[in-house]
């Protein structure tokens, strides 16, 4: 089988977007804590329930943003292809 | 069989939908999907808006409002309690442009419920509203601060000076980064769900439909217009 180098890039670029997700491990770890440590919170004081969800979705939507960096290299290995050549 | 697989023409990709020339200029104007979905949502806005302003003006404050005027008074209410529970005394000066924000993410976000491509699933647009987010961010720092506006980038020690000018630029980059890649993901999962399995798909892509539109939509809207008025309260907030 011949591998031309053109279907070699495509190759790696598919393979390099699924490392650039790894990068998605991350914010699933810190949106656990934060989850957990709302959950806790609400445990101990019901009656704030409502500005813990909040400041919790605020949190966890910040602790987000390096998993979509990840996302976007992803995105732009797969569809944008820059090493095509 | 490489090539198909990453072929560009994925249902959840931008789609050109008409090219035309402007005799006299050298270039190809494109509209795109993500036009035609902005021109509806901000349509729908519009005429909300007028329906409710013509309602409002037929009304005596002495009546029973109806149901659309309750519904109106709601959303107002807590866009206003929103940006009051953040800016406190500054609320007045900028809970048009919150709202005005928070309302056109929210309607973005949710078109895909609708069978539209989200314009917030287009970079140029998240850029966009990154940009205007940071230049609202620098215009009040310099109005409150004057000089020490700038002085404040050599603080605590001058050659933290790169460091802080990378965060003030990280700014509109994150809020933008943020608010494309979630709606860009859900987009994505959905198109490739609808390609899946097409013929059969009835009724559980619903369910998806309810987490990556509406609640992930929702949360997003809600966090890009919390972090403007973050960002805009460190620099006008008294000392």
């Amino acid at each position: 089988m011949n591998i031309s180098g053109q279907e070699f890039i495509q190759a790696m670029s598919a393979i390099g977007a699924g490392i650039a997700m790894i990068a998605g491990v991350g914010p699933g770890v810190g949106q656990g804590i934060a989850a957990g440590h709302g959950a806790s919170a609400v445990g101990r004081n019901p009656g704030a329930k409502s500005d813990i969800t909040s400041t919790m979705l605020l949190g966890q939507a910040v602790a987000e943003t390096t998993g979509l960096y990840g996302f976007a290299v992803a995105i732009i290995l797969m569809f944008v292809q820059p090493f095509k050549g | 069989m490489m090539t198909s697989m990453v072929a560009c023409d994925s249902s959840f990709m931008i789609k050109k939908l008409l090219e035309f020339r402007i005799p006299g200029i050298d270039y190809d104007f494109i509209i795109d999907t993500t036009h035609v979905a902005m021109w509806l949502v901000s349509i729908f806005i519009l005429v909300m808006a007028i329906i409710a302003r013509v309602k409002l003006n037929k009304v005596e404050a002495t009546d029973t409002p109806g149901p659309f005027l309750n519904v109106i008074e709601l959303i107002v209410e807590m866009l206003g309690s929103m940006v009051d529970g953040i800016m406190g005394k500054n609320a007045n000066r900028f809970v048009n442009y919150i709202s005005t924000l928070f309302l056109f993410i929210i309607i973005s976000n949710i078109s895909g419920l609708f069978g539209l491509r989200p314009p917030t699933a287009d970079y140029g647009v998240t850029v966009a509203l990154g940009i205007i987010t940071f230049i609202l961010v620098q215009f009040n720092g310099i109005k409150k601060n004057g000089v020490k506006h700038f002085t404040a980038l050599f603080q605590p020690l001058a050659f933290l000076f790169p460091i802080n000018l990378i965060g003030e630029f990280a700014v509109p980059l994150s809020l933008s980064l943020r608010l494309f890649g979630n709606v860009m993901s859900g987009t994505v999962l959905m198109g490739l769900i609808y390609d899946l399995v097409n013929p059969y798909t009835i009724a559980y892509p619903a369910l998806l439909h309810g987490y990556f539109d509406l609640f992930s939509g929702c949360i997003q809207a809600y966090v890009f217009s919390m972090l403007t008025m973050v960002y805009v309260n460190d620099k006008i907030a008294d000392e």
